[in-house]
Formats: C-alpha cells, sequence, structure tokens
C-alpha cells in the first residue's frame, strides 16, 4: 500500500514536473511552477520558508521522502531501474557499504564552492535543476519536433489544431551536461539503483543526515524475519543488511519496496524503537565525525551568506568574446549579476518557458560560476514588453517577480547605435526596423539627409528588450545592440496625456 | 500549348486569361483546375460561367490596376469611397453598399484570405493592429457572398500567439467563421517571382495567399519610423517572409516592389477608426492614438495609401514626398496617385 501510494504521487508529480517544462502552448496555468518552488535546493537558495519548514519536518517524521516522493531526478532513477528490471527479469540489489567518505567531501565542496560565490558546482549537482536541464535540452526538442510532425499530418488533412514550432539549439554546453546527466544518471540507475542519491547527490547527503533521526523509518520485526534476503534484493538504494538486519538511515529513502517484497511481513515502516540487537547501524565516532562537519559547513555557509549579501562580486568577464556585448543580460527580474550568480541552480525553466526564445544559457559570459546561468540573447526574437513569464516561474528566487508595471519601468539592458553600420547610413535609403520595435521609443527616428530619418537613441528609457538588436537588417554587423549591465535601473517616464484631436475632413 | 488548347475547347477568352496570369509562377493546380472547370463549361454550356476560375483570375489580374472601377469589370460605381464618423463595421457596410456590395468582389466557393495588420501584441484600442470588428464584419460578408472558406493571418513582429490573442482579431475572426492560421514559420512561404520589382524581384509569400482565389487587404493606418506611414501597401510586408531583405535594400523601393505581385487584393480596406498619430508602428500608450473614425476603401492600393495619407496630414504634417513608396507604386503602375481623377465618394455619418 505505501509503496503503491509512493509510485502514484511519484509519478504524477514527475509528469506534472515535465509536462510543464515541454508545455510550450500554455496548457498548464502557470499556477503549476509551484511543482517546481517545492523543491529543496530552489526553496533553500529562495528561502522560501514555509517549503522548507514543511520539507524538514518531513524528513524528520518520515525520512528521505523527499528523495523517493518529490525530486524528479529520484524519480527518474526509479523509472529506469523498473524498466532494467523488465529486462533482467533476476535482478538483484545487494548491500553496500556506505561511501560516506566520499558523500560528505562532495557536499563539502558544493556548499564551500558556493560560499565563495562559485555556485556552477551546486547548480550542476542538485537533483531538481539537473533534471530541469535533461527535460529542456534532451526532452524539450523531442517533443517540440513530436508536435511539429502531428501538425504536418494534420494540417495536411486540414485540421489546424496544432501549429509549428522553432526548434532552437541552446547552446553546445548545457546540451552536453544534460546529455552525460541523463546517460551518466541513467547509467547508474539501471545498475544499481539510487547510486547518484546516496554518493554524489548533495540533496540526499543532506536529507540522509537528518533521516538518520527521523520518527518513522523501516524496521526488522526480528519474530518473523528469517534472514532470507529479499529485502536486500529489492533495496534500491542498497542500504539494508539483511545479514545483520540493520538498515542504513542515511541512505533509506523511503520507497517501501522492501516492506512490499518481504514474505513474512517482517519489514515494516513504523516510529522508530531501539532494539537491543541493532543498537546503532554505524559506528559512534563516524556520525560525529560527519555531524561535526555537518554544522561546520553550516557555519560557513550562515557567516559567508551575510559576508556575501553586501559583496560586490567583481565580474570576471574577459574581452575576448566574439560578441560585442561586455556584460550579459540578465533576464528581467534578476536584478543584478550577482543576484542571479547566488541564486541560480540553472534548471532552466526560465528558457524552456520563455515564449519568445530569447533566454538562452550563458557558457563563459558570466564567467565559470555563472556557467549554464540564464542570459537574454536576441537571435530569435526579442523580451516581450509585456511579458513576465521568466520571473514568475524562477523557483529559487534567482529571477524574482514582477509585475507587468514594474517591468515596464526596469532596465535590463542598454541600447547601443553603431552609425556606420546603419544601413541609412551606408546606404541612404528608409529602414526604421529598430525604432519600429521599441516600446519606448527609446530608439526614434530623427530628420537625416533629404527625405531620410536615421535612429537616434534615449538610454534613459530604454528597457534593453533587444527589439532594435533582433531586427536589424545590417549585415554581417549589426548597426544596433544590447549592452548588459551589473545592476538593472528602475526607469522615469514622463507621463504623456492623450490628445484631444478632431476630424471633421478627408483632407482630400 | 494555350493555342493548341484555345483551339481544341473554342474558348479563346479563358486562355487568353490564363496567359495573363503569369507563366513563370502559374500554379499547377489551380491550371489544372480551370483546365477541368473549362471543360466543364465547355460540355455543360454557359450558366457555369459565372463559377469558374477563370473568371475569377480574370478579376484578379485586372485588380488594382489605375482606375480599377472601370478597368477591372467589376461593377462599381467609384474608384474609392471615404467614410468618416462612425463605428468600424457601420463604416464599413456604407462603403462596400456604395461599392456595389460584396457580391462584386467575392463569388460564389472562392477561397478568400482577409489579411489585416496584427503585427504587434497590444489591445485594440491603441490602434497598432487593426480594429477587430472591422475585421469581422468584411469575414461575414465574404461568407455572405458565397466564400467558401476565409482564412486569417498575419506575419506578426511580436510573438504571434500573443498579437493574434490581445489584438482581439482571432477571437473576432473565429466569431465570424473564418480560419486563423499561423505565419511564424518560414516554411508556410511559397516563393514567388516579381518580374516587374527593381530591388525585389522575388520574395517568399504566405501560402495561404498564394492559394487563395481572391484577397482582402485590411490595413490600420499608422505612423511609421522606417516607411513614414503604414498602410495598405506595407500591409503587405505582412504576407512576406524575409522583412528583412526590404529594410536592408532600400525600403521605400521595396514596398513598392512587392506590390506588383500579381495577385492583387480585390480589396483595400484602411482602418482608420483609431490613429496612431505618433511613435508607430508599435506606439508607446495612449498619447500616440487619436481617434478619427475614418474608413478608406478601394481596389486601387496606391489610390487608397495617397487619400489615407492626406487624412493622416490633417493630424500630423505628412507630404507624401515623404511617403516614398506611393510615387515608387506609381511608376511602377501599380496604381495612381492622383486622386483627382478618380470616382471618389465621401460619406459623413
Amino acid at each position: 500500500m505505501l509503496k503503491k501510494i509512493r509510485i502514484g504521487f511519484s509519478i504524477v508529480l514527475l509528469v506534472l514536473i515535465t509536462l510543464f517544462f515541454l508545455d510550450f502552448a500554455g496548457i498548464l496555468p502557470l499556477g503549476f511552477h509551484s511543482v517546481t518552488k517545492i523543491q529543496l535546493v530552489p526553496a533553500l537558495l529562495a528561502l522560501n520558508i514555509n517549503v522548507l519548514i514543511i520539507l524538514l519536518l518531513l524528513s524528520v517524521v518520515f525520512g528521505r521522502v523527499y528523495c523517493s516522493f518529490i525530486c524528479p531526478m529520484g524519480v527518474y532513477q526509479d523509472v529506469v531501474a523498473w524498466i532494467s528490471k523488465k529486462f533482467t527479469k533476476k535482478k538483484k540489489y545487494t548491500y553496500s557499504k556506505a561511501k560516506t567518505i566520499l558523500r560528505w567531501t562532495i557536499f563539502g565542496a558544493s556548499v564551500i564552492s558556493f560560499i565563495f560565490g562559485f555556485n556552477f558546482l551546486v547548480g550542476l549537482l542538485d537533483p531538481y535543476g539537473a533534471y530541469g536541464r535533461i527535460v529542456t535540452h534532451i526532452f524539450r526538442p523531442a517533443y517540440l519536433a513530436g508536435n511539429n510532425l502531428l501538425e504536418y499530418i494534420f494540417s495536411s488533412a486540414g485540421n489546424h489544431t496544432f501549429y509549428k514550432v522553432g526548434i532552437y539549439g541552446l547552446g553546445l554546453f548545457s546540451t552536453l551536461i544534460a546529455l552525460a546527466t541523463l546517460i551518466g544518471i541513467g547509467l547508474l540507475a539501471w545498475r544499481n539503483g539510487r547510486t547518484y542519491c546516496n554518493t554524489i547527490c548533495p540533496v540526499g547527503t543532506l536529507l540522509g543526515f537528518i533521516s538518520r533521526y527521523s520518527i518513522f523509518r523501516i524496521q526488522f520485526d526480528d519474530s518473523k524475519c528469517n534472514s532470507c534476503g529479499l529485502c536486500t534484493m529489492n533495496c534500491k538504494a542498497s542500504c539494508i543488511n539483511s545479514k545483520d538486519k540493520e538498515v542504513d538511515y542515511s541512505r533509506c529513502v523511503t520507497c517501501f519496496n522492501c516492506v512490499e517484497a518481504c514474505n513474512r511481513n517482517a519489514m515494516h515502516y513504523a516510529p522508530y524503537k531501539r532494539s537491543k540487537k541493532t543498537s546503532i547501524q554505524q559506528p559512534q565516532e563516524n556520525i560525529d565525525e560527519s555531524k561535526r562537519r555537518f554544522l561546520s559547513a553550516t557555519i560557513i555557509t550562515a557567516t559567508a551568506a551575510t559576508g556575501l549579501l553586501a559583496q560586490k562580486v567583481a565580474l570576471p568577464l574577459d574581452g575576448k568574446r566574439s560578441i560585442k556585448r561586455n556584460l550579459p543580460i540578465v533576464p528581467p527580474g534578476g536584478l543584478r549579476v550577482d543576484n542571479l550568480q547566488e541564486k541560480c541552480i540553472s534548471c532552466h525553466l526560465c528558457v524552456s518557458k520563455c515564449p519568445s526564445h530569447v533566454i538562452k544559457p550563458a557558457f563563459m559570459e558570466y564567467g565559470l560560476g555563472g556557467m549554464m546561468q540564464p542570459r537574454l540573447y536576441f537571435e530569435h526574437g526579442f523580451c516581450n514588453y509585456d511579458c513576465t513569464v521568466c520571473s514568475d516561474v524562477c523557483p529559487s528566487g534567482a529571477l524574482l517577480p514582477i509585475t507587468k508595471e514594474e517591468k515596464h519601468r526596469s532596465q535590463v539592458g542598454q541600447v547601443r547605435f553603431v552609425r556606420d553600420n546603419c544601413i541609412v547610413y551606408t546606404d541612404e535609403t528608409n529602414c526604421g526596423a529598430c525604432s519600429e520595435h521599441c516600446p519606448t521609443q527609446a530608439v526614434h527616428m530623427v530628420p537625416y539627409k533629404n527625405e531620410l530619418t536615421i535612429p537616434e537613441t534615449d538610454v534613459s528609457i530604454c528597457v534593453g528588450c533587444g527589439g532594435c538588436e533582433y531586427v536589424c537588417p545590417a549585415i554581417p554587423h549589426k548597426a544596433i545592440y544590447v549592452e548588459g549591465l551589473k545592476k538593472h535601473n528602475i526607469l522615469e517616464f514622463k507621463e504623456e496625456k492623450p490628445e484631444e484631436v478632431e476630424v471633421n475632413d478627408f483632407g482630400f | 500549348m494555350h493555342s493548341t488548347m484555345n483551339h481544341v475547347f473554342g474558348f479563346p477568352g479563358i486562355f487568353s486569361v490564363l496567359s495573363l496570369q503569369k507563366k513563370n509562377t502559374m500554379d499547377r493546380r489551380k491550371f489544372l483546375k480551370s483546365v477541368a472547370i473549362t471543360g466543364a463549361v465547355a460540355v455543360g454550356g454557359k450558366t457555369l460561367f459565372k463559377e469558374s476560375a477563370g473568371m475569377d483570375i480574370l478579376t484578379q489580374t485586372f485588380a488594382g490596376s489605375a482606375s480599377a472601377a472601370t478597368v477591372s469589370g467589376v461593377n462599381a460605381k467609384y474608384d474609392l469611397v471615404a467614410v468618416l464618423g462612425g463605428e468600424p463595421e457601420v463604416m464599413f457596410r456604407k462603403a462596400i453598399a456604395e461599392m456595389g456590395g460584396m457580391g462584386n468582389f467575392i463569388k460564389k466557393g472562392d477561397k478568400v484570405v482577409v489579411k489585416p495588420n496584427i503585427g504587434w501584441d497590444k489591445t485594440p484600442d491603441l490602434a497598432a493592429n487593426t480594429n477587430p470588428k472591422l475585421v469581422e464584419e468584411i469575414i461575414r460578408q465574404c461568407f455572405k457572398a458565397g466564400a467558401k472558406e476565409v482564412v486569417v493571418f498575419d506575419h506578426t513582429c511580436d510573438d504571434w500567439r500573443k498579437c493574434y490573442k490581445n489584438s482581439g482579431i482571432e477571437a473576432a475572426a473565429k466569431a465570424a467563421g473564418a480560419k486563423v492560421v499561423p505565419a511564424d514559420q518560414g516554411s508556410y512561404y511559397k516563393k514567388v517571382s516579381l518580374p516587374n520589382g527593381k530591388k525585389l524581384t522575388q520574395t517568399m509569400i504566405h501560402e495561404s495567399i498564394v492559394n487563395s482565389d481572391k484577397w482582402i487587404n485590411v490595413p490600420v493606418l499608422k505612423n511609421h519610423g522606417g516607411a513614414q506611414l503604414t498602410i495598405s501597401m506595407k500591409n503587405y510586408m505582412g504576407i512576406v517572409w524575409d522583412r528583412g531583405f526590404f529594410h536592408a535594400n532600400d525600403l521605400q523601393q521595396c514596398i513598392a516592389d512587392v506590390c506588383t505581385y500579381e495577385k492583387r487584393p480585390v480589396l483595400n480596406v484602411v482602418d482608420a477608426y483609431r490613429m496612431m498619430k505618433t511613435s508607430g508602428p508599435r506606439g508607446k500608450n495612449e498619447s500616440d492614438v487619436v481617434l478619427t473614425k475614418g474608413l478608406f476603401l478601394s481596389q486601387d492600393i496606391v489610390a487608397v495609401d495617397t487619400a489615407a495619407a492626406n487624412f493622416f496630414n490633417q493630424v500630423r504634417e505628412m507630404p507624401l514626398s515623404k511617403v516614398s513608396h506611393l510615387a515608387k507604386a506609381q511608376e511602377l503602375k501599380v496604381g495612381t496617385m492622383n486622386l483627382d481623377a478618380l470616382k471618389i465618394k465621401r460619406i459623413k455619418l
């Protein structure tokens, strides 16, 4: 029963999270982004206290239910392991010793690098973020291609339910990382179940630590158990030592497979009673060591985080990139480069959700620590003036929710006009495509030779949407582009009243 | 080939008309269809003649040339109708009645495209897009005149889904029974040649126009940073795929060139109900918009745009010389700027 509940719940959540990433047509309301906000690391970074308290309570009471019920990467591994069972009928898991040192080393490295403003490792290892990237970079193109195939079939038959969608590359680096994650974690899961969760995943390590003291735990009923080993064979976390009738609670993800597998009803999930025989699962000193390490890491995090808030991070940006932008453009709601760098785990939900295709993972634009974090680019579109989707869906507080009005007054970048490249200047013909697209007329046309008009810019009212850059037809070098900012600015606009104009004649 | 067929079927008229349709871009399906229908006419007698594709092509080919009413054989009393002072749909009803009704332009069984300006993710009160009420009324009249289907699309500047929705045009068009199709992918477009174009000699045009029997051009009158004004001719930039080429290769000339595309709109209906006088074509806010309650209707695209430009000039100075695609189109014999030579009906409501 418990296993069935777990499977039902986790599959529904996995499907919802995946669909929310895939859904380009807005079938799922934007409110569904809460399926990503309940994830641990995003909640931690966004300081989403309610979610954190609930997750902590869940772990304290029930153990690592997060890993089995909520974490999409965990469920992905379960799906892979389940499929592998279909191929190898007699698949058996075996008990293995905990890789405590490795786990805590990776955990420590993630935390310490995060403290020093290098968020790449946390972003790389966080299971939700990693799963988000898999969906964005691997599943989503397939989903879009499937849509386009359906569109072709239906439209050929005269039915216009479907419409074609553009499929764009999102940068080799992030795509390769996503592919490596998909295959790497998939292979581990295929062979040994939850290896990733119990050796690499920092969230697994943290929750494993808490779970060792949880109220409800999997326990042996000594009177019924005949040490047949069925529980061990079915434990994808490899944490049940049926010989000694011991469970390593730091690795148990409370999947209830053992409970289901036991023929003699000797495994049960109940408030923990310390049995005489199984006094303690691990040597005392080991606990102390890891506890000490955890505490020190926490303290370092706390002290450094406060320091970080006040600190202005110097941008490790070199000037040698082929793009002319000196600074990357932080998406709306990102406020500052350092805010984004600190909070973003590169789940790429904003990348998936952007209806204008203007968010792309960075390579080195933000420096090493900011690899894979989102930036604006204007190859396939420009940032819609009224759209706030990215800031609405961001689960980790890297992009903070903004209203449409706030967005209209928010400057994410500044326009730069390069007259020497402009068609009006070089060809002496009308163009004005940039000004056409400008929502605030920060780019406007002023008289030039003869009857021609040429762009003039006013950065004080530029929102940085990139409409001008996207549409500028000058080749090979655009005549207008948007330069990024370290910190978004708030714009002031003069109020303009509509004129009352009476037109009573035709004029011809 | 044509002469042989003329001889075989004994219908010289039809095939001469087919010859008028440019040989190099002749759609094979349409040609076969014409041949089939011609065959039917030959067998069945004259009653079928009214509905023949050949006749459609006849109308299409001549429509839009100078002084449309007299040349195209359309039974309209006027070359241009201008209406002031009503709601969009009311003004259109008046104007089309003066033109002899929609039946003059749309025949039974026609596949029609109504092409509004839906370029921007803006609500109707901001006048960046054609008024949805006008679009709806035109579609209804097309169906009343016997249109088999009416398709609506625009190659938008903002995200097309937002534009279609927030302009109110998708809902209005669907309410009137039209099909609303996307135009955001290059694969929807077909290559056509423009042998009379100066800078633009070929371009990609949306398949629904290429495949249509008739199309109606329904722009909104706006100020435009590049072209100075955007009216009917500039609205063509919403039926082509590569707009960048226009901007990069003498925008004004390319606008004139694209209007030489052989399949001319059977009607140009200029929406000047609300008019964006400044910051066009996108506009910043309602301060750019004035309520002018105007509507202009003509088969002659240059004439209707000239009239609309003069109308605009009353609100904000806009000499015709600035809107230089008008003169360039006149030079290409797309239409005339000489309004004095036309029969114009002016109506104030």
